[in-house]
């Protein structure tokens, strides 16, 4: 037997890099997350509602947060150095601290589409052009002062910064569809007159109970789908939006008058995330997510011993998926580890 | 409005050409419709900066209205475009900048085509050589000539004598910019500012004393188009596209319009008669149509050029008013004198 390194670092103190180091952690493991921020949660810690049944997103986080309240979380930190040294690899933390770790988790996650760069939808040049995120936030803390008090017409657009070869992003971000029907019925909640758009390409309501939202949208909340990209926003001498687009099932163009818009802004790979993975040259595909040994068979592994993934730096998903995904990445790194000590 | 967040984007579209030393490749039509503005330019350039700008009466058109309108193909177009950069070699020049927005357009279609299809590069080589016996080359530089007009933009307001100032109000002109297509539409980068929200022509402006509107259907066409006009035999399509963009900007009251394409300025002034013809109705206030100008006239009015000088009283809607609004001296009896106070005619309305 060699030594029985049970060290594992977890990069990334998303849903999944938190419900990794929650099942490593009874696994018997060491675990050490590491996480950039100044908080855990990422991006589910700015959402406010999860679809399709409405859940609060806290109520989510505080079960994860709960689940590793014992385990090594080193905030507000990042990776300097990694390099694999006698099957292990020697990190060496931003904090000063260095860590030989048998195994790293990358789970990194994703950066929203920067949507400034969908430059004809004019977020941040028009005051009433925001995104997703920005829409959560307000659920959530009631404040955005770009968000008018009687909103008559509210346009949501899809597909901002995904399927998309103009500004470079060819995949779909998967779960945006879900997330602009359920903001749109939230949105309608909240300002019941307004009539709430939603431009779409096609509407990918993949998962369980999400052809229910869907449905509630139409005919609950009385959200107009107009199947169409958006060609340009641009702004009127009240402030207002105007809307070009097409409805391609009526074959006319339209010009719509809006108070506000949603952009829903898709995912790529995290920056922060790839910039760690170069540093052990990691492989990415064209569409910027990492490369899994095999897609089908080893997902949560990479080309290299030791290293593995899990949740949305291999490409987007929903939250369930993720945190299953993590949990499968725990049982291909408890084999990794074992397999030391059987030696 | 976020004022900063144009300007981000500006920053990320900057480009670097160099401010001397050009081979100038003229406009086939500027010419015609706005007859002083290439003088003008060259006068500016030449006289005022003391730039080398050199041009030689054996260039050609580049084929662009041809080649848009599928009278020529692709390789014919770029076997031009060839000839045109070859006669630059020849002449000892490695910076090339031309006059007309399509052809910009089209020079960087083609320097793309090249570069992508090294293939295509070789067979327009030798067929320059068998046509012309003239050696290949491409510019090291690629510039449009409001390109340079930007880049001397705060040369010119140091040596202006008026500026885009209403002098009786103190107010800045309200001014419409207007950019070709062909400019950044299709390569974003090689413009100044992008296509969403171009600078080149909105620094001049800024510059010079003005302040740009921006209207709901500022990117909306012109009005040519070469498939609407050239190719559909209903100008009403041409019409319309003028028609929605003039409505647009209405409610903001513009002083002037300014462009960087010779059919952009065509259309907008030309297309205006027709409007208050057809439909009894004028935006310019007091029954007058708004002036549409071409930067280069800008610059020339801005440093004290004579208005009939750069040919203003070719223009379909009357640039009196804006030369009031701008303290501007002229005088109306010389408005169509030309060389020599040879009378050039004056507009009259068509009996039928």
């Amino acid at each position: 037997m060699k030594h029985a390194n049970k060290n594992i670092v977890i990069i990334g103190g998303g849903p999944c890099g938190m419900e990794a180091a929650y099942r490593l952690k009874n696994e018997g493991m060491n675990v050490i997350l590491v996480e950039k921020g100044p908080s855990l949660g990422g991006h589910l810690a700015c959402w406010d509602r999860l679809f399709p049944e409405s859940i609060k997103a806290d109520d989510l986080l505080d079960i994860l947060k709960n689940n590793i309240s014992d385990v090594n979380c080193f905030l507000n930190t990042e990776i300097i150095k990694m390099n694999l040294r006698n099957d292990a690899y020697d990190i060496e933390l931003s904090n000063g601290i260095t860590v030989l770790a048998r195994a790293v988790l990358f789970a990194t996650g994703f950066d929203i589409f920067p949507a400034e760069k969908k430059e004809e939808y004019g977020y941040g040049i028009y005051n009433k052009v925001i995104t997703n995120k920005d829409l959560e936030q307000y659920f959530k803390t009631g404040k955005d002062e770009r968000i008018p008090a009687n909103p008559k017409n509210i346009g949501f657009i899809h597909c901002v910064g995904s399927r998309d070869e103009k500004i470079g992003n060819r995949q779909c971000s998967k779960v945006c569809c879900a997330t602009a029907v359920k903001q749109a019925c939230e949105i309608k909640e909240r300002f019941p007159d307004a009539n709430v758009y939603s431009f779409y390409m096609d509407l990918r309501m993949f998962g369980r109970h999400y052809e229910d939202l869907y449905y509630k949208a139409q005919h609950e909340c009385g959200v107009r789908f107009i199947r169409g990209r958006v060609s340009e926003i641009s702004e009127n001498k009240e402030g207002k939006l105007i809307v070009k687009a097409e409805d391609t099932l009526m074959g006319k163009p339209i010009k719509i008058t809006m108070d506000l818009v949603v952009l829903m802004a898709g995912m790529k790979n995290s920056e922060a995330g790839i910039k760690t993975a170069g540093q052990l040259a990691v492989l990415r595909d064209d569409d910027g997510f990492f490369n899994s040994e095999d897609s089908f068979y080893n997902l949560e592994k990479s080309a290299y011993r030791g290293i593995f993934f899990a949740g949305t730096c291999l490409g987007p998903k929903t939250i369930p998926e993720t945190i299953n995904e993590a949990r499968s990445a725990v049982l291909s790194i408890k084999e990794y580890v074992e397999s030391f000590a059987n030696d | 409005m976020i004022y900063e967040g144009k300007k981000k984007i500006w920053s990320e579209y900057q480009k670097d050409i160099p401010d001397d030393h050009y081979f100038y490749a003229r406009s086939c039509i500027r010419q015609m419709f706005f007859t002083a503005s290439e003088q003008a330019f060259l006068e500016i350039t030449r006289k005022l900066m003391g730039k080398d700008i050199f041009e030689t009466e054996h260039h050609t058109t580049c084929g662009g209205i041809a080649y848009h309108c599928d009278a020529i193909p692709q390789e014919t177009s770029m076997t031009i475009i060839a000839r045109q950069f070859a006669l630059m070699k020849k002449y000892g020049y490695e910076n090339f900048v031309c006059s007309c927005i399509t052809s910009f357009g089209l020079y960087n279609e083609t320097l793309e085509t090249w570069r992508r299809f090294p293939e295509v590069e070789a067979k327009v080589k030798e067929d320059l050589w068998e046509s012309c016996h003239l050696e290949f080359a491409k510019p090291k530089f690629l510039a449009h000539t409001c390109d340079l007009i930007y880049k001397y933009r705060e040369r010119i307001a140091s040596m202006a004598k008026y500026r885009l100032v209403n002098v009786k109000t103190g107010r800045p002109l309200r001014v419409v910019e207007h950019i070709g297509c062909h400019y950044s539409k299709m390569f974003p980068s090689k413009g100044f500012g992008g296509a969403e929200y171009p600078y080149v022509l909105v620094g001049m402006v800024e510059s010079w004393g003005g302040e740009i509107i921006d209207y709901p259907e500022r990117r909306h066409c012109c009005g040519f188009g070469f498939r609407q006009y050239f190719i559909q035999s209903d100008r009403g399509y041409s019409l319309a596209n003028t028609y929605k963009k003039f409505e647009s900007m209405e409610p903001y009251e513009p002083d002037m319009i300014i462009t960087n394409c010779p059919g952009c300025t065509y259309f907008m002034d030309r297309w205006q008669y027709v409007i208050a013809e057809t439909q009894g109705k004028t935006y310019g206030g007091k029954g007058h149509g708004i002036p549409v100008l071409t930067y280069e006239e800008v610059a020339g009015l801005v440093l004290g050029y004579d208005p009939w000088d750069l040919g203003l009283q070719t223009h379909q809607v009357g640039s009196e008013p804006l030369l009031d609004k701008m303290g501007i001296k002229y005088d109306p009896a010389k408005k169509y004198l030309g060389v020599n106070g040879k009378f050039i005619g004056e507009p009259e309305k068509s009996p039928c």
